[in-house]
């Protein structure tokens, strides 16, 4: 890394423009600074700290601005990176938020979480030219820059909503699908009601998504930009039980419903011994930590979970998640078992690497055939199979193959099961008349994201499976038009 | 939102408050409960049943034993006061047919969710026969309400302080002997209900229990609350709260419920010196 001066000095010349394409390539990397990892495994706090706006220059200025920008195709959303990019490198940090704010709505937590190695950093020219993805332009750490920036100078858009149109839309649930859904139906001038089950809203990215990976104070800001908005938000709403979306429709008048209900059904085990006490799902391990703060045990009344030796069972950034909550839990060893090997590990780059520097153990191609416990029902540990891995499956991956004969027990206290989420079962169970596959999830329109049910649409995890916030967040954009369209001719 | 419209102490550690939650009165059926919250980031989620309520007035009742933190915090609310959030109504509720002659087995504070599933019971035309068991004489609630079901009710305590002395498996047994029911309900806490459906199943009753484990929720995104029921893993926010006591993995319900012990009796403590509540009060 640089010295400060020396930033100065290459920011300096960068203002004036005065670098040709070789010169730029020669523009070193810029590091994100992070929370060191003996220190930040003894708190919550956020890991990677955020570009000086030195920095933010620099990075910036790495970027060629390429014609045929091959990046902006592999973001979903379709951000014109170049052009935010070139803003930033010029110091326009307000020309920059608003070339993103033309395509995402949440860049703040897009630029966190996205996996950028696989969307738009993937295909950066400046990557490609040192054969390398990590030397691509930090696409994802500028936009976050950029966000924080402006939130620092207490700079905010709130969209304008346009005139009355005397219309009423319903969203269910309150994720990135919901929260995109309900800013662009609020801004055609829609009257918005939010129905969010939990006592708060955010979603994943409230009860999932830890605080040392995305601060809780900006998932509520961007509740309460919609509020600002006029967004009626009302937490504590089950739809299908508090009411049905029937009812919604028929007796409370709404004249079309976004349904971004998420994931939230974990995936146990399956093996024998899953609901032996100390075997968890991650996404009650998380919620716990999340959303009832469980990891402050001063003041939080939900228990936290007491651990020594845990196992996370995934591969994907929840186990990571899972993993590293443990550590900063107390757990005094931690050990994700993945059944493939650590090329298919299905978890952002960044987060793999994190978890290992604050000493998270991985035990690959190792499958679990059976939790055991003691007399008192509680874990003791996991007999493990080794796998191989044999041919590509339907998505690619080379599936692991257990060896017969290679049961192995180890001992824990603690499992945690982070093997993927299936879609919430409670509309589909109270709406029949909804269709769906055979994995529950929601059946739409590819165009419009309208459902079985006219004026019903869908949009998010429900609809893609356990997907990505940027996908939900462009989902409920996409149904948001269709959806205006359709109110437009009702 | 939420209002606290009335409120009453039964016992020591029993109390009852009615609520202002007009969405969850109208929809609610027998069986089923709410998720409360304190408010705030740190308090927890808690399920309780809904005990009775009145569509017109909007309310619902609760039934509450105090046994933890939340319990307590909320045991100190009053008239006038709110409650952040209530969520609900949750769960299935009860399957209410006409099966002919039903026993409904209260165990303390259980008498409470019992309530609406034995006037529903009542109500579909079955020959209802109750039975309420206590540890001990100011521990016994909702007689005189339970009496206008059935007014030949039986009343049990541990010690013999008010009714027979024995336990609710006792009359129930001899019910099953001697009156033939087509369903049990028993409602309680954990082993109770376990004895209870160990005393129908010789007998071949059919016995539904209602599951009090813990929740976070209650929506079957977490997966805290599950139970195994005949072999296969169970959500009881979603999938119950009640199965057949006869399938139920008592074993492991039991322990599941114990997770937190050590840190929860912590809480209880510290609970209780904030509060300045003297310990072994409620
Ligand atoms: C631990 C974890 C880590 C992740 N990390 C990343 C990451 O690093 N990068 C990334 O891009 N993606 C990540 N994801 C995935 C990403 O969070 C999801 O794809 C995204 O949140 C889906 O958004 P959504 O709006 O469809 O639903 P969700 O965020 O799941 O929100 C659904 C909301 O609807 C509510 N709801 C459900 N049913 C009802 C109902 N009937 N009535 C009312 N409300 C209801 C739920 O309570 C919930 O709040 C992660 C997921 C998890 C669990
Ligand atoms: C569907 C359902 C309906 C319920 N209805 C009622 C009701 O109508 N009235 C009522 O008084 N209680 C009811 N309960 C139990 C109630 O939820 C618990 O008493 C409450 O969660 C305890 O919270 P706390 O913070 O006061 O105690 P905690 O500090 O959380 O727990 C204190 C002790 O109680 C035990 N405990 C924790 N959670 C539960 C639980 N869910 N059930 C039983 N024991 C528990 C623990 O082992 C612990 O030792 C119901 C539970 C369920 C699942
Ligand atoms: S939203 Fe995500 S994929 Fe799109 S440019 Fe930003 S970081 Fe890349
Ligand atoms: S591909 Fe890379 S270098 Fe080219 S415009 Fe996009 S970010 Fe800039
Ligand atoms: S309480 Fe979380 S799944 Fe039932």
């Amino acid at each position: 890394m640089k010295s400060a001066k020396e930033l100065d000095e290459i920011a300096a010349k960068l203002r004036k423009n005065s670098y040709t394409p070789k010169e730029r390539m020669a523009i070193p990397l810029q590091e994100m600074p992070v929370q060191a990892p003996e220190v930040r495994i003894h708190n919550m706090d956020e890991v990677a700290l955020g570009f000086s706006e030195n920095q933010a220059i620099v990075e910036a200025s790495r970027c060629l601005g390429c014609k045929n920008h091959p990046c902006v195709e592999g973001c979903p959303v379709r951000i014109d990176i170049p052009g935010f990019v070139s803003h930033v490198a010029s110091g326009d940090m307000k020309g920059a938020y608003s070339v993103i704010s033309q395509s995402s709505l949440l860049p703040a937590i897009c630029g966190r979480v996205c996996p950028q190695e696989n969307q738009c950093q993937k295909f950066c020219t400046v990557g490609k030219m040192h054969k390398d993805i990590e030397q691509s332009v930090g696409i994802g750490r500028l936009e976050r820059y950029v966000a924080d920036a402006m939130s620092a100078q207490g700079y905010e858009i709130i969209p304008e909503v346009a005139a009355a149109t005397g219309k009423k839309v319903a969203v269910v649930g309150s994720g990135p699908a919901s929260i995109a859904a309900a800013a662009d139906l609020r801004k055609a001038g829609h009257e918005v009601f939010m129905f969010e089950a939990l006592h708060k809203g955010g979603g994943v990215l409230v009860y999932g998504i830890p605080e040392f990976r995305l601060p809780k104070k900006i998932v509520a800001s961007e509740i309460g930009k919609l509020e600002k908005m006029g967004v009626h938000i009302q937490t504590n709403f089950l739809v299908g039980r508090t009411m049905t979306l029937d009812a919604l429709m028929k007796e409370e008048g709404f004249d079309a419903v976004f349904v971004g209900s998420g994931a939230g059904l974990p995936k146990l085990l399956g093996v024998p011994g899953e609901n032996l006490v100390g075997v968890f799902s991650a996404n009650e391990y998380l919620t716990r930590s999340n959303l009832m703060h469980s990891y402050d045990p001063d003041h939080a009344l939900t228990p936290a979970i007491k651990s020594e030796k845990v196992a996370v069972f995934g591969g994907g950034n929840v186990a990571m998640d899972a993993a590293r909550t443990a550590l900063r839990l107390g757990a005094s060893e931690v050990t994700i078992v993945y059944r493939r090997s650590e090329n298919e590990l299905p978890a952002r780059h960044e987060e793999v690497g994190h978890a290992k520097e604050e000493g998270v153990h991985f035990l690959f191609l190792h499958a679990p055939v059976e939790v055991q416990g003691d007399d008192k029902g509680r874990v003791t540990g996991v007999v493990l199979q080794t796998c191989v891995l044999g041919e590509p499956d339907a998505s690619g991956r080379r599936s692991p193959v257990p060896v017969e004969g290679s049961e192995k027990f180890y001992q824990f206290d603690t499992v945690i099961a982070a093997i993927g989420n299936g879609s919430n079962p409670l509309i589909k169970m109270t709406t029949p008349q909804i269709e769906t596959n055979r994995r529950g999830n929601f059946i739409v329109n590819e165009e419009t994201l309208e459902t079985s049910i006219p004026g019903v649409f869908a949009g998010g995890d429900i609809v893609l499976g356990a997907a990505t916030v940027i996908l939900a967040m462009g989902q409920g954009r996409q149904a948001a038009k269709a959806m205006n369209e359709y109110l437009s001719g009702k | 939102m939420n209002r606290i419209v009335k409120k009453e102490q039964w016992s020591p550690e029993v109390f009852s408050m009615d609520i202002e939650c007009p969405l969850v009165a109208r929809q609610h059926k027998a069986g089923q409960f709410i998720i409360l919250q304190l408010g705030g980031d740190f308090n927890e989620r808690i399920p309780l049943t809904v005990a009775d309520k009145d569509v017109e007035k909007g309310t619902i009742t609760i039934v509450f034993q105090t046994v933890g933190a939340t319990t307590h915090l909320l045991a100190r609310k009053n008239v006038g006061d709110d409650i952040p959030n209530i969520l609900g109504p949750l769960g299935h509720p009860t399957d209410i047919e006409k099966f002919g002659k039903v026993v409904c087995v209260g165990g303390g504070i259980g008498v409470a969710p019992l309530y609406p599933i034995a006037q529903a019971m009542k109500a579909a035309g079955n020959d209802v026969k109750i039975i309420i068991g206590a540890r001990t004489k100011n521990l016994v609630i909702m007689e005189d309400k339970m009496r206008s079901i059935d007014p030949d009710l039986t009343i049990v305590t541990d010690d013999g302080s008010y009714g027979r002395k024995a336990l609710v498996t006792v009359p129930l047994k001899e019910f099953c002997e001697n009156w033939h029911p087509d369903e049990a309900v028993a409602i309680g806490p954990p082993v109770m209900m376990k004895f209870c459906a160990l005393t129908t199943q010789p007998f071949g009753v059919k016995t539904v229990v209602s599951l009090n484990t813990i929740m976070i929720d209650g929506t079957g995104m977490c997966g805290g609350c599950r139970v195994s029921i005949g072999g296969q893993t169970k959500f009881v926010c979603v999938d119950g709260p009640e199965f057949d006591g006869h399938q139920v993995d008592w074993n492991n319900m039991l322990s599941r419920l114990g997770t937190f012990k050590p840190q929860e009796a912590e809480e209880h403590h510290r609970c209780h010196l904030d509060l300045g509540i003297p310990e072994g009060k409620a």
